[in-house]
């Protein structure tokens, strides 16, 4: 290729030093494009309802959530009515959940592709995170509705919404590199995700507000990163007036130690993987 | 920039095959692992022999390819071959030694690797071009190329979970060959497609390598390798047994697997497997190629027998025949439509037999029927059993592994006539 020169490769055993390498990362970003969407195409085309999946498991979720945590336990949701209250948080949750399980199998399942072919296996994980947005984006145009349908015009802290969202898919994939690196060697996590994800739910402001835990306590919370997002995506969407200022922060912290751990473990295994996947 | 396209100093891969329960083989599980670190920290560190054991699938392997050529790796399943293809393309680490590319690198180590059943051939052309390391932008340009070359136009809209494997095959052979790459790596996906479609991969690869692109084709169908390669090395048990030309280094091969093969079905040609019919003691029965150590098709070939009286013979008589795999007579010689031989005293020794001036059978085995006798009385009787020999694969007809069902046995020096010339 004429437009760009391809230096020596050098062939050898690596050593301890791992280096991060993420300009690999970029030569390969036409593939991770395709991979997203190819994931996303084949998911819409093999199911009947398509589309209607993104929406549909959040909103019987929040019905669910309305109902017994709303209606029966009256679970107080800071002055906003609870569906909205719930369905807000449900939309990072689900992205999260989603992102999260499919980078945690993401590396296993594509086997064929591992040991046939070279490129960054990074790109695999990163391409089932980002394979989540797609519904996201569905999902959240429901929201609008519900909004709209209850009533409430968003302030200007709407505008944050992105970095909510970065923080979630953050969160997801920073999971998920130590998951799927772990699964390549043992099958056993395979069988923990699930159990994770629900575990983690509960430990998430989804169906009750975060301001039920003492203010005290509220930074300690946000070493739940997904605390710190759902919080945001209230505070951004909704109107609450308590900014999630230090629980955020605290979040963002442990996602960032976490992400670069992430991709320091997944990059010193990433060369055994064709031989162990 | 240097001339080099590859350069290998003791490469070697080494596996760890663990001893134990089977299903440990592969994956560990979390637990035997946190027992094991539980079980370390209480006998100490320092003790951590495990009991897995080295396996070499790959040892010493130091190599230079220049640019442009084109290179046949050859060997046994289980020599080394795709291992050394697999760290030549980065999908593996080497546990030792160092390796250099000079260029980009293609590798097509599987046909339609990452190949999507539910989209259409238009997506998976993108999908699988990015795959092997295209950019969209190339894949676009080449894109016509690609649907051309698989012969898929009109059904380039259709999931490739309806194609026909014929179909499949093509389309995905026909991304990885314009890939555009300066050193592309192949393992044995020439043996899939229809004869016109395997011509035309056969062509490509000679192409790409005209282009001055470097090729290391792994196959084992030795007639590609000899119509496409220009050097080659043989690969046994990891390490490299032979290198230099291609035909010396595949008969060298092909030799040395018959030999390995048939070592009990030679034991009756050697001398001291003598066979005794009525009259004769058949001390040595031999096929041969004037042109090497293995026989080719329109090689010169030599049948020569060679045989002691043990009573006085007024009319010695000699046929051969060349049987088929079904021991079905293909063709037959006797002496006597030659040549009168004269009568053996008891106890004397004679060596006589045939020149074929060009073999005429496809690639195969075969096996050779021997009779010997005495004439004067009409008798002739067979020399034990027939004794198997082959014909080594070689492109006869340009390349492609030739069946028995459908090209016969027999060679034919032809050429196609298209009139009016195209």
């Amino acid at each position: 290729m004429a437009t760009h020169q391809h230096p020596v490769v050098y062939l050898r055993p690596s050593g301890r030093f791992t280096r991060l390498n993420l300009r690999d990362l970029h030569e390969y970003r036409d593939l991770l494009y395709f991979l997203v969407w190819r994931d996303v195409k084949v998911r819409y085309k093999q199911t009947v309802l398509g589309a209607a999946w993104a929406i549909l498991q959040p909103l019987l979720t929040m019905v669910a959530f309305s109902i017994f945590f709303g209606r029966l336990a009256k679970v107080p949701s800071d002055g906003i009515p609870y569906p909205v209250f719930a369905y807000a948080a449900l939309l990072p949750w689900t992205l999260f959940a989603y992102s999260m399980t499919e980078a945690g199998n993401s590396l296993v399942g594509s086997q064929n592709l591992i040991t046939k072919v070279y490129f960054p296996r990074l790109v695999i994980p990163i391409a089932a995170v980002l394979g989540g947005l797609v519904d996201f984006g569905v999902s959240f145009c429901v929201l609008i509705v519900l909004m709209f349908y209850y009533g409430i015009t968003p302030t200007l802290a709407i505008l944050t919404i992105p970095l909510f969202i970065v923080l979630a898919v953050a969160t997801a994939l920073s999971v998920g590199l130590w998951l799927c690196a772990l699964n390549v060697r043992y099958r056993d996590v395979r069988y923990t995700i699930p159990f994770l994800t629900q575990f983690w739910l509960f430990l998430t402001p989804v169906a009750y507000s975060s301001s039920m835990v003492s203010p005290r306590w509220r930074a300690v919370y946000g070493l739940n990163p997904m605390a710190g997002v759902v919080e945001g995506f209230r505070w951004a969407l909704l109107g609450k007036k308590e900014t999630p200022g230090p629980m955020l922060a605290v979040s963002v912290v442990v996602v960032v130690t976490l992400l670069i751990g992430g991709l320091y473990y997944f990059r010193r295994l990433e060369s055994t993987f064709a031989d162990n996947v | 920039m240097s001339q080099t396209a590859i350069r290998l100093e003791g490469l070697g891969k080494a596996y760890a095959i663990t001893h134990g329960v089977q299903s440990r083989l592969k994956y560990g599980s979390l637990r035997d692992s946190l027992a094991n670190g539980v079980r370390r920290v209480f006998r100490g560190r320092g003790n951590e022999d495990d009991p897995a054991e080295l396996f070499w699938a790959l040892k010493d392997v130091s190599l230079e390819v220049a640019r442009g050529e084109i290179l046949g790796v050859i060997g046994r399943n289980g020599a080394g071959k795709s291992t050394l293809l697999k760290i030549l393309s980065r999908i593996t680490e080497p546990t030792e030694g160092l390796g250099e590319i000079h260029g980009r690198i293609g590798s097509l180590l599987e046909v339609g690797t990452g190949f999507h059943p539910e989209l259409s051939g238009r997506e998976n052309i993108f999908l699988n071009g990015t795959i092997l390391g295209m950019r969209r932008a190339e894949v676009l340009r080449n894109f016509d190329a690609i649907v051309d070359f698989a012969e898929i136009e009109q059904f380039l809209d259709v999931p490739v979970k309806r194609y026909s494997s014929g179909m499949y095959v093509r389309l995905a052979f026909a991304v990885a060959v314009h890939l555009e790459p300066e050193i592309l790596v192949v393992d044995e996906v020439l043996a899939v497609g229809d004869a016109e479609f395997q011509r035309k991969c056969l062509e490509k690869l000679r192409s790409i390598g005209g282009q001055g692109r470097t090729i290391l084709l792994v196959s084992h169908n030795m007639a590609a390798i000899r119509a496409i390669c220009t050097r080659g090395i043989v690969l046994s048990k990891g390490r490299i047994v032979a290198e230099g030309p291609v035909n010396a280094v595949a008969d060298q091969y092909l030799a040395g697997a018959l030999a390995g093969a048939l070592a009990g079905a030679l034991a009756g040609i050697g001398s001291d497997h003598s066979v005794e019919t009525g009259r004769f003691v058949v001390d040595d029965i031999s096929i041969r190629s004037l042109e090497g150590s293995v026989i080719k098709t329109f090689d010169p070939v030599e049948i020569l027998v060679t045989m002691t009286a043990k009573t006085d013979v007024s009319d010695p008589g000699l046929a051969v025949a060349v049987l088929g795999a079904d021991h079905h007579r293909l063709a037959g010689l006797d002496i006597k439509d030659f040549r009168t031989l004269q009568p053996m005293r008891e106890g004397e020794r004679a060596t006589m037999g045939f020149r074929i001036e060009q073999f005429p059978f496809l690639p195969g085995a075969y096996y050779l029927e021997i009779r010997v006798g005495e004439m004067a009385e009409w008798s002739l009787e067979l020399a034990g059993d027939p004794l198997r020999f082959d014909v080594v694969e070689t492109p006869v007809y340009g390349g492609r592994r030739l069946t028995q069902s459908m090209h016969g046995t027999v060679a034919l020096r032809a050429r196609a006539i298209v009139s009016p010339e195209q």
